[in-house]
Order: C-alpha cells, then sequence, then structure tokens
C-alpha cells in the first residue's frame, strides 16, 4: 500500500501581516512558519495506518513552496513518513487552487497512491479546494471533512462533519482522497530519535514544470487589512486597572451583574 | 449576468441558508434560475426556472451524482457563475464541478467589487480580491454575509435525470454527541480558547463563569483538547447561543465561532494580539494576557 499525504506551510496567524508590493499576499520578512494546523491530523491519520498495518505501507509527504517548507517535510518525516518530496517553487504564494492541484496530481498520478490525506482547507487561505481538485483529476473517490476514519482491506469508512456537530457516515473503496477536519485525531510530537532519523534523510526535489504546474484560473489583489467593523472599547494596560474598568464597564453597559449572580 | 443558484436540501427540506443565494443574486443584479435536488413536495418559493431532481432518488448526499445533475444544469441553463453556500455540502460539492467545468473556483466570497470576489484570508484577519480568468466561475457565500432575500412564487420545473453509480455510499447520518449542556439558553457564557494555553488554566475560565453566574462554553480547540465537553462548543459544528454578555477568553474570533456568538448583547474579548479578528464583534477588547487578568476580573467581582 502507497499514501501520500500533502502539507502546507502556513504563517502564525498571531503575526501582522503587511502586504506585498502587487497587494497579492504578505511579506514574509519577520514571519514565523509552520505546518498547516489540518494538515498535521492527515500525517497523523497516515502514520497511524502505516502503524495499523504493521509498518507495511509506505508514507511520502509532499510540499510545495520556497527552501523553507522543507523544515515542514522534514517534520512530517519526524513523525513517521519515510519519503519527502518538496516541489521547489519559489512563486507557491501566488499560485492558485487549481495550481497547486495540478502539481500534486500531476506527481500522484503516474506513482499510483491507495490513498492520500490532505488538510480540509489550510488556516492562511482556506480554499478547501485543493484536496478536492485533486481526486477530481485523478479520477478517485474523496471524501472531505473527515472527523473519523477507519480501514478494513481495501475498503474505507470515514465519518464527515456536518452543521451543529452532527456526523454523514460514508464508505468507500481505494484508491481515495480524504480531507482532514479538526477532531481527527491527535497529532504525535515528533521524538528526538525520529527528529535525528529524518534530518539525514534525502528529500527528493522537483521544480513546479516537472510536477505538471498549469496556468491559474484566477487573479487576486487588495490584498489588504480587513476593514473593521467592529466599533468596541479597546483597554490596555495593569491587569488589576483593567479589572476595575472592565467590572465598571459591565455596570454601565449590561445588567448581568445586577442579576444577584456576581455577588 | 446568469447565475444558477445551487439550494441545498437538509433533511428534506431547502435550507433555511437558500434565502442568502438570493440576496446575493439581488446584490448583483443578476439573472437567477435554481438548482435543486430535493422534495418535489416542498420546492424553493421562486417563481423562476428551477433545474430539479428528486432526492428520493439522488440522495440528500450522493456528490458524484450529484455533480453530474449540476453539470446537466449548467449544459441547459449555460450561467455565468454556479453559487453555492459554503456549508458542509456546498464546499463538498463546488470545487467538483469546478474541476469537470475546468472553472475558477472562489470559496466563501463575503463581497463583490467589480469583475471581483472579495474573501477573508489569514483567518479574518485580511482580505483579497479574486477575479476569474474563466468565462465560467463556481462561487461558495460565507454564511451571514449576504442578506436575506425569499422571492416567492411557485417555479417552473426542469427535471433533471439522475445517473446513479457512485464512488462514494452514504451510509447514515450520526446525531451530534448528548453530553448534556444547553448554552442556548444562558444569560451569561464565558469561553476557554485554544489561548488559554493548558487544561490548567481552563480553571480561571471557571472561576470566572462561576463569579459572573455564568456557564463555561469552548472554541474547537479547547474541545478537542479534551479541556471541556462538546457540549459546550460555540459555533458551527457547536451551539450557537445568544446570551446577554459572552465573554471570549483566547479566542481569535474564526468565522466558524462568530457564526455561533455574535448574537450576543455584549461581547468582552480578553486577547493578546489585539488585531485578532475577535475584535469584530466585541464590544469591549481587553489586550492582556489571561492568565493575569482573568484572575484580577475574578477577585473585583467577588469584592
Ligand atoms: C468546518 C469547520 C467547522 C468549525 N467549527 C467550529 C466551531 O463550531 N467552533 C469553533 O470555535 N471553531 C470551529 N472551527 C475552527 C475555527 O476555524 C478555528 O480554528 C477555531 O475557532 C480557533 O479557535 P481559537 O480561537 O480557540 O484558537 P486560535 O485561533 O488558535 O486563537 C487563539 C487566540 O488566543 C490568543 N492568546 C494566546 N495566548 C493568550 C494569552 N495568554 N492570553 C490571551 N490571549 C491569548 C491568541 O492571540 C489567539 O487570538 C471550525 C473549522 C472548520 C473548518
Amino acid at each position: 500500500m502507497k499514501i501520500l499525504v500533502c502539507v502546507k506551510q502556513v504563517p502564525d496567524l498571531e503575526s501582522r501581516f503587511v502586504p506585498n508590493a502587487a497587494g497579492t499576499w504578505f511579506e514574509e520578512a519577520g514571519l514565523a512558519f509552520r505546518m498547516n494546523d489540518y494538515d498535521e491530523f492527515a500525517v497523523e491519520e497516515a502514520v497511524r495506518i502505516k502503524e495499523q498495518l504493521g509498518g507495511a505501507p509506505e508514507v511520502t509527504v509532499l510540499s510545495i513552496g520556497p527552501g523553507r517548507v522543507v523544515e515542514t517535510v522534514r517534520k512530517a518525516m519526524a513523525m513517521g513518513c519515510d519519503h519527502g518530496v518538496h516541489v521547489m517553487d519559489q512563486d507557491a504564494a501566488d499560485r492558485d487552487p487549481w495550481q497547486i492541484a495540478a502539481m500534486i496530481a500531476g506527481f500522484a498520478g503516474p506513482r499510483r497512491f491507495d490513498l492520500i490525506f490532505t488538510g480540509m482547507q489550510s488556516i492562511d487561505r482556506g480554499s478547501g479546494q485543493v484536496g478536492l481538485l485533486t481526486a477530481e483529476r485523478l479520477g478517485i473517490a474523496c471524501v472531505t471533512t473527515v472527523v473519523g476514519f477507519s480501514l478494513e482491506g481495501r475498503r474505507a469508512t470515514a465519518e464527515r462533519e456536518l452543521e451543529g456537530g452532527a456526523r454523514g457516515v460514508v464508505g468507500f473503496g481505494l484508491p481515495a482522497l480524504v480531507t482532514c477536519q479538526l477532531g481527527l485525531n491527535t497529532p504525535r510530537y515528533p521524538t528526538l530519535p525520529g527528529i535525528m532519523k529524518s534530518k539525514k534523510r534525502e528529500i527528493e526535489c522537483l521544480s513546479p514544470d516537472e510536477a505538471g504546474l498549469e496556468a491559474p484560473l484566477t487573479m487576486v489583489s487588495g490584498f489588504a487589512p480587513q476593514v473593521r467593523m467592529g466599533s468596541g472599547t479597546v483597554l490596555e494596560g495593569d491587569a488589576v486597572e483593567l479589572a476595575a474598568q472592565v467590572v465598571a464597564l459591565l455596570n454601565e453597559k449590561t445588567a448581568v451583574l445586577r442579576r444577584g449572580g456576581a455577588q | 449576468m446568469k447565475t444558477l443558484l445551487v439550494a441545498e436540501c437538509r433533511q428534506g427540506r431547502p435550507a433555511d441558508a437558500t434565502a442568502e443565494l438570493f440576496g446575493f443574486a439581488r446584490t448583483l443584479g443578476a439573472e437567477v434560475s435554481v438548482a435543486y435536488i430535493g422534495n418535489p413536495d416542498d420546492l424553493p418559493r421562486f417563481d423562476g426556472l428551477v433545474y430539479f431532481a428528486d432526492v428520493r432518488d439522488s440522495g440528500e448526499y450522493d456528490p458524484d451524482v450529484h455533480k453530474r445533475l449540476l453539470l446537466q444544469a449548467v449544459e441547459a441553463g449555460r450561467p455565468d457563475a454556479v453559487v453555492f453556500m459554503h456549508s458542509s455540502w456546498g464546499w463538498d460539492l463546488a470545487p467538483r464541478v469546478a474541476a469537470a467545468l475546468k472553472a475558477a473556483q472562489v470559496t466563501e466570497v463575503t463581497g463583490v467589487v467589480g469583475e471581483g470576489y472579495i474573501v477573508d484570508s489569514c483567518n479574518g484577519k485580511m482580505r483579497r480580491t479574486v477575479r476569474p480568468l474563466t468565462t465560467t466561475v463556481v462561487l461558495t457565500l460565507q454564511p451571514g454575509a449576504f442578506p436575506a432575500l425569499q422571492p416567492g412564487g411557485a417555479p417552473e420545473i426542469h427535471l433533471l435525470r439522475a445517473e446513479h453509480g457512485s464512488n462514494v455510499e452514504f451510509i447514515r447520518y450520526e446525531p451530534p454527541p448528548a453530553d448534556g449542556v444547553d448554552l442556548t439558553r444562558a444569560e451569561v457564557i464565558v469561553s476557554a480558547g485554544r489561548g488559554v494555553g493548558s487544561r490548567e488554566h481552563v480553571e480561571l475560565v471557571k472561576a470566572l463563569a462561576e463569579a459572573l453566574g455564568g456557564e463555561v462554553g469552548a472554541s474547537r480547540p479547547a474541545v478537542d483538547a479534551g479541556w471541556l465537553e462538546h457540549s459546550r462548543q460555540v459555533g458551527t459544528t457547536g451551539q450557537t447561543v445568544s446570551p446577554a454578555l459572552y465573554v471570549a477568553c483566547g479566542i481569535s474570533g474564526a468565522v466558524q465561532h462568530l457564526a455561533g456568538m455574535k448574537g450576543a448583547a455584549f461581547v468582552l474579548a480578553v486577547n493578546t494580539d489585539r488585531d485578532a479578528p475577535i475584535g469584530e464583534v466585541a464590544d469591549l477588547f481587553v489586550v492582556a494576557d489571561l492568565r493575569q487578568f482573568l484572575p484580577a476580573l475574578t477577585a473585583k467581582l467577588k469584592r
């Protein structure tokens, strides 16, 4: 069995973002990057399946992006992936979901993976398209927003998360692509031996053209801070003074402290 | 501009959010037809053309069959835009249709400027405008971004014919885990987010909730980490609440969380990042480390 996991490196969202000159995305200087949350669930699930099947499946991890994303590929390898692949693309941030899916499908097509795991979306772009577009291009089954997954032979069962926390249970045969949602599992921390071992491993490097880059279907402009509608009061300072100010404001603006609950 | 609005069928009925699809088309001044895979006795109320397939034949969730039905509707109506709500059904189906049409897709649209669609990025801190380069575009709309509009009237039906055969089989629905807390009637909710940092610090949130005579709520990561039970989760995949006071502790304000609590009368946010999108809905935003501020506030309330 061959498994592919697709991971993206994303910025820390508590950062302050400065638009680039073209207004398409942010300036990278000064930002810290890490593995997309949803992709951590994807890596964990792939490694669990490998373990359940006695280590037989080969797990490949792929990431598209500039040199810095190698760090994320190594992290996935330290978590238990066997092979690392890096599509070295300086312009990855300006690619649209169609182009990213073209490269993943271009890589995956001839290699005939039985199972592909991706995150359900990235936390910075949130298009939620890449997994589905990849599966459609490969002509394989795709199940999205998965919070439960099990495999028996070549038959999989998955739970899709729906609104309000309800779930839809679906069955499908391999090959298939699954997009992982928060709550699917608890990603492990890489162990020190895992980290050491992953450092020595070779990572296959491809160019975007080798992977199968195509022309974009969209054009982006106007990347800018959200126009804030919020007209709330912002308070900063010493905790004890803030507490007094907040109590005064709650008394003025709400009736909750007068209900007797707060005495 | 010609739009094909794709209405979702939930448990036999057109989903309420269908009204937002009509609101979007009105915002654009677009020509409208509707695609609906649902119950023939309960059609969207609309006096135009509805491309229709019977849900008893095509299933409520059968992405392969639904994709082919929608492609028939696109073929017949040649819309410029195929528009879904960004729901668990819509975000699953839209890219399948876009892939088949080789059409650009724009996800979670919040607004329109000229030829472009505005979308959030970086968890709602930033925004961008995405312009399709293809003649047909597939869109999903962020819930709540466009006004709800109910046109009324009886539709003219164009029947779609389902071709069976699917690579995913729907087995059953599972209801949400019922572990008991009803937050929908709480007057005060104090919610813990990932920023609370550890199970130990959840106690600070509980103590404040107690001092305010309220319930403890949670964001998704606080539930996933096992700090609090699922029934305390607020948001699209949890509960929708409307307390007199909502205190968001270490919660960034992702759109899926906001969807569950923006009906609160007064929102107090406690966050170290003053640009956190929770600021969008906060009446009072305290820029502070909750580990210092929450005990101070609890102590002040107890006095
Ligand atoms: C389909 C789908 C459904 C979802 N449904 C839900 C849902 O129902 N409910 C939900 O909540 N989410 C839901 N999510 C997840 C959502 O997208 C966000 O990931 C989640 O809401 C983020 O939770 P958070 O704000 O607690 O964590 P984060 O986004 O990580 O934010 C943590 C915040 O804490 C602040 N912070 C850190 N340290 C401190 C400190 N010491 N003091 C004060 N502040 C601090 C940070 O500045 C940051 O703003 C869903 C996602 C998807 C894709």
